[in-house]
């Protein structure tokens, strides 16, 4: 009984971060179409951002938990900064280009973000376990959690709903829809593309940097970090349905608690379960458990 | 076909043929350099780079610079190699076994290095080394950790100047079994790749070795690179064993013990890192007491107080700020055996420039000194060091040095932790460590 | 193929014939790495023919050049002629079972169903430790060619030619496929697969037998790329290879059989002076040179000179 809770517990917390790494990918896609592999850098960006603003707060002696701010800053100064250039400058000329073509596109700005990061920050680690340990600890099960990990639930769950609410709630968000069912018709109608494309893919960025952010106060933050999110980021939305909201939430569960249970009955599946799960969802749901048929052109 | 078909195939057989006629042959007999060229290839980026590449390319950096001016202390006052400036040129070893032995043959053939040293990664020093031997050139691996290489064939190019992962880890059992003889239960988290596989089977079948009846509780072999271990601390903790084994290293690390803090596994297990040494300068007051620290040899915290390896610590720390880890002492040791080599090849030549195979001739079995201590080239025909090893257990803070200091240190020699010459790793262990002379 | 596309390939392959004896021996190697690559790389133009990308050709890469491994260590079996056969019939029947999966599948779906295939492969090969080696892989001994056994750098110069001239083979064929009813067949898949359907082909049969020849190519690529550089590993299965080979596709350019091979080429060369020139942001270099080929040279590096030609033509 307190294995099931145990491993209820422990893929309920990998699933929150899976969420938070992987929904930006997952609303850049269902906007721009664009499979975007810079977003392993702006995670690592958001990391770094993270973790040096960290340092410097901490180093100030200010208010602890001013930390938690700190990351929520960085998060949205690197995202901010970055996003729009990124459209703006290089994805701009890629629209209605082949997909894969797009898709190397971003993978050649990760190359670049990669050894940018690593000019700007050095090869040095950056630690920043303040937030981390700040919060205490919370037994669940005769196991220790770091209270931190049920704000990164929190945290992703907040990010999920802001969305939710942005998308369904909001006139950007109606726009957004309508972009998403049909571009033409929506700029037949008046809405301006560009400016949608650039505040998405801004907001995707954002969200890519608030995974890294809040992932930088548990590891030391080092170069390469970006790459192991990548396919993470994939499998997630891939499972969920490319672009849907509801569909990474799903498959951020699914593969957290699958793995969560393989670590625990079965470690010899660990390195396979998140390509067995999206194998087998695929086989029985080719296009994701909320992915939307799209019609087909005679 | 075409008129300018037809014209082409006629040209392309005659410039096939041209072509397998001619083969290339060109050698030149060693002349006394001005530099020896010296291939130096480490991580320069990627996961790797931070804990292992950049410390080693650090320390190949300051040491070749005191040996080119003639600053090092005994038995290594003269300049450079025999006279000779060393000259290094570093590259990446990142891109996969593939990439590197097509950069290895461009740094031997066309950047005519005098020899390489090189080589973290297993997969690489075991992809890279018959290349060697088939171009002819001197390699000295310096970091890489498995026992294969010496084990699988015999080299007569290619030499490694530390110890394999068999020591780190019959060194982690035997000083388990010393600071808790009454151990019960083990238990391993340990990366999944080759040397988390190899590090984890040799400490768990060391124990049970030495140690008969201790029970094997969980094994958990997470993602390389994973960076999140929550739910195998969970598993670690439920299992709740005496000893916690994991050879992570770099990052992984790091994160591990950032995650297992607050968690607390080190008020219920003794943790065992084998590569813990690295961390020790960066995480400070982050190590908790009580955890069992290994330097994959005696190096780092752990090296051995001998007039060198003060040198060595002063002249790194002065340059970096921060003091040298085990991959810095690793290529020291290379380097240091490299111009051992060279210049008793050159006494027994009489002064005159020595060929590559008269500098293996000279490394093959040689004894000599480093920041680390004495290396013997015991194994493998005489191409593989032998190092003891060092573990110690984290006590209290310094905050002079701004690291958990160590007590409870115990060296063990070379003898007690590497299988005699002759008997592979594994069937040393399974044979009750034949021949191990331990103090 | 034009008469001047075949001018070209023939010159390109005399010059290559030639290359093996005049250029420095590392640079030898290196155009036997790319020719080898380049097959893998032809593989995946080959499926994006049928309008596919897959990111998960180092599944056959590696399985390919594992058998090989095997071969040569299990059985002896040392001739080249015979391992190149060997591993592209186990790519084949790999990618029978495995294409009765992944046909019905198209665009990202396809890209992200082989790649989730690749990289349980991947983790086979990190685990099956006792007969792979894990991620340190397995040594692989120099070939014989047609019994012939040489050493050293003769050794090397016969893989060279071994590669080149299987790479000639295959470009060959890959032509012939092109301009084949079947060629054409894929080619409309891509354009319109509802079109073919009603045609009363079936898109799905055309897209499994494209997948099955795009595994044969990779087959070969991996064999070759395991006898020279004499080693494998789990990293030839790892996803960021397969992306690789996609990435030198679109840089080569995918509507012809010398696009991908010219990519290749072109790829080693970029990379190894980057890792030369520039050891501490080769990343930098080669995310720069290719972000400037896609956005300026869309159509691959070899379209310029297939639009040359047309213009010429026309």
């Amino acid at each position: 009984m307190s294995t099931l809770l145990v491993i209820g517990v422990d893929g309920l917390v990998f699933a929150s971060w899976l969420f938070l790494v992987s929904v930006g990918l997952s609303l850049i896609y269902g906007v721009l179409r664009i499979l975007n592999v810079a977003h392993g850098s702006l995670f690592a960006v958001g990391a770094y951002a993270g973790a040096s603003l960290v340092v410097a707060y901490t180093q100030g002696g200010l208010w602890p938990p001013g930390t938690f701010l700190m990351l929520l800053a960085a998060a949205l100064a690197s995202g901010l900064l970055l996003g729009p250039a990124m459209e703006r400058g290089v994805l701009w000329w890629t629209y209605g280009r082949e997909p894969v073509l797009q898709l190397l596109v971003t993978f050649s700005v990760f190359l670049i973000l990669e050894d940018a990061t690593k000019l700007v920050w050095g090869v040095s680690p950056y630690y920043a376990y303040q937030p981390y340990q700040l919060l205490g600890q919370v037994r669940v099960g005769g196991v220790d959690y770091p209270a931190y990990s049920f704000l990164l639930l929190a945290v992703a769950a907040a990010s999920g709903g802001g969305l939710w609410w942005l998308i369904r709630r909001t006139r950007f968000g109606r726009v957004v829809v309508a972009v998403i069912h049909d571009p033409e018709m929506s700029v037949a109608l008046g809405v301006n593309l560009s400016r949608v494309y650039v505040a998405t893919f801004a907001l995707g960025a954002v969200l890519a940097a608030l995974g890294g952010a809040f992932t930088a106060p548990m590891i030391s933050v080092v170069p390469g970090i970006g790459v192991e999110v990548i396919v993470l980021a994939f499998a997630v939305v891939v499972v969920g349905g490319l672009g849907s909201l509801e569909g990474a939430a799903v498959g951020a569960l699914l593969i957290g608690l699958v793995r969560a249970a393989a670590v625990h009955l079965l470690p010899v599946l660990e390195l396979f379960t998140i390509y067995l799960v999206m194998a087998a969802v695929l086989l029985v749901r080719p296009m994701g458990l909320f992915g939307r048929v799209e019609a087909r052109r005679i | 076909m075409g008129g300018s078909t037809r014209w082409g195939a006629v040209i392309a057989v005659g410039l096939a043929v041209v072509g397998v006629l001619a083969f290339p042959h060109t050698w030149a007999g060693p002349v006394r350099p001005a530099e020896v060229k010296v291939g130096i290839v480490t991580f320069l980026s990627g996961a790797a780079a931070a804990p292992f590449g950049i410390p080693a390319r650090n320390a190949a950096e300051v040491l070749i610079e005191e040996l080119n001016a003639g600053r090092t202390p005994a038995p290594y006052q003269t300049r450079g190699i025999g006279g000779a400036t060393i000259r290094p040129v570093v590259i990446d070893e990142a891109g996969g076994a593939e990439k590197q032995v097509a950069e290895f043959r461009r740094l031997v053939l066309e950047e005519r290095v005098d020899l390489v040293i090189g080589y973290i990664s297993s997969a690489d020093c075991l992809a890279v080394a018959p290349v060697a031997e088939e171009l002819r050139a001197l390699l000295v691996l310096f970091d890489c950790g498995t026992n294969r290489i010496f084990e699988e064939r015999s080299y007569r190019y290619v030499f490694r100047t530390h110890g394999h992962q068999i020591l780190d880890n019959v060194g982690a059992a035997r000083y388990v079994l010393r600071l808790k003889p009454e151990v019960a239960s083990i238990a391993g988290i340990n990366q999944n790749y080759a040397w988390g596989q190899d590090s984890w089977s040799t400490f768990r079948d060391s124990m049970r070795k030495l140690k008969p009846d201790v029970r094997v509780v969980a094994e958990q072999f997470p993602r390389l690179f994973a960076g999140e271990y929550s739910a195998e601390l969970s598993a670690l903790l439920a299992a709740r064993p005496d000893v916690v084994h994991t050879s992570f290293w770099g990052g992984d690390l790091e994160s591990f013990l950032i995650q297992s803090m607050p968690r607390r596994i080190h008020e219920r297990s003794t943790l065992v890192l084998t590569t813990g040494d690295t961390v020790l300068p960066r995480l400070g007051q982050q190590v908790p007491p009580g955890v069992v620290i290994g330097a994959r040899g005696p190096h780092g915290a752990l090296a051995p107080n001998v007039p060198l390896n003060r040198w060595f610590r002063e002249v790194y720390a002065r340059r970096f700020n921060v003091r040298p880890v085990y991959p810095s002492y690793h290529i020291s040791q290379a380097i240091l055996g490299v111009k051992y080599a060279y210049e008793k090849a050159l006494a027994a030549n009489r002064g005159a420039w020595p060929t590559k195979e008269q500098v293996a001739a000279a490394l093959r079995g040689a004894t000599f000194e480093t920041p680390s201590g004495t290396i013997r080239m015991a194994l493998g025909n005489g191409h593989q060091a032998v190092e003891g090893v060092a573990y110690g257990i984290t006590s209290r803070y310094n905050s002079a040095t701004g690291e958990m200091e160590l007590t409870r240190v115990l060296s063990l020699p070379a003898e007690c932790v590497n299988p005699p010459e002759g008997i592979s790793s594994e069937d040393w262990i399974a044979r009750g460590f034949v021949g191990a002379k331990c103090p | 193929m034009t008469h001047r596309t075949r001018a070209v390939a023939w010159a390109a392959l005399g010059l290559l014939a030639l290359a093996g004896t005049l250029l420095p021996r590392w640079l030898v190697f290196l155009l036997a790495l790319a020719l080898a690559k380049g097959l893998a790389v032809l593989s995946v133009a080959v499926l994006m023919g049928a309008g596919l990308v897959s990111f998960g050709q180092g599944l056959f890469f590696a399985a390919a050049a594992y058998a090989a491994g095997f071969a040569m260590r299990g059985w002896a079996l040392r001739e080249a002629l015979l391992l190149l056969p060997l591993g592209a019939g186990v790519a084949v029947v790999l990618g029978a079972v495995v294409g009765l999966l992944v046909a019905r599948y198209r665009d990202i779906f396809f890209a992200m169903l082989t790649l989730a295939l690749s990289m349980v492969l991947y983790g086979v090969l990190i685990k099956a430790y006792a007969v792979t080696g894990g991620s340190d892989g397995i040594r692989i001994p120099a070939p014989t060619v047609l019994g012939l056994q040489l050493s050293g750098d003769d050794a090397r110069l016969l893989v060279y030619y071994l590669a080149l001239a299987s790479t000639a083979a295959c470009a060959w064929a890959v032509s012939r496929y092109g301009a084949s009813g079947f060629g054409y067949l894929a080619q409309a898949v891509r354009d319109n697969e509802v079109r073919v359907a009603y045609l009363g082909a079936s898109p799905n049969r055309t897209v499994y037998a494209t997948y099955l020849l795009s595994a044969a190519l990779c087959g070969l690529g991996g064999v070759l790329t395991a006898l020279n550089v004499g080693h494998v590993d789990p990293g030839l299965s790892y996803w960021t290879t397969s992306g690789e080979l996609v990435f030198v596709a679109v840089l080569g350019g995918t509507g012809s059989v010398l696009g991908p091979l010219a990519g290749a080429v072109v790829y080693e060369l970029i990379r190894s002076y980057a890792f030369k020139y520039a050891p501490y942001a080769w990343q930098m270099m080669l995310g720069a040179a290719m972000l400037l080929i896609i956005l300026f040279i869309p159509g691959g590096l070899w379209s310029p000179v297939q639009r040359l030609w047309r213009r010429q033509a026309a």
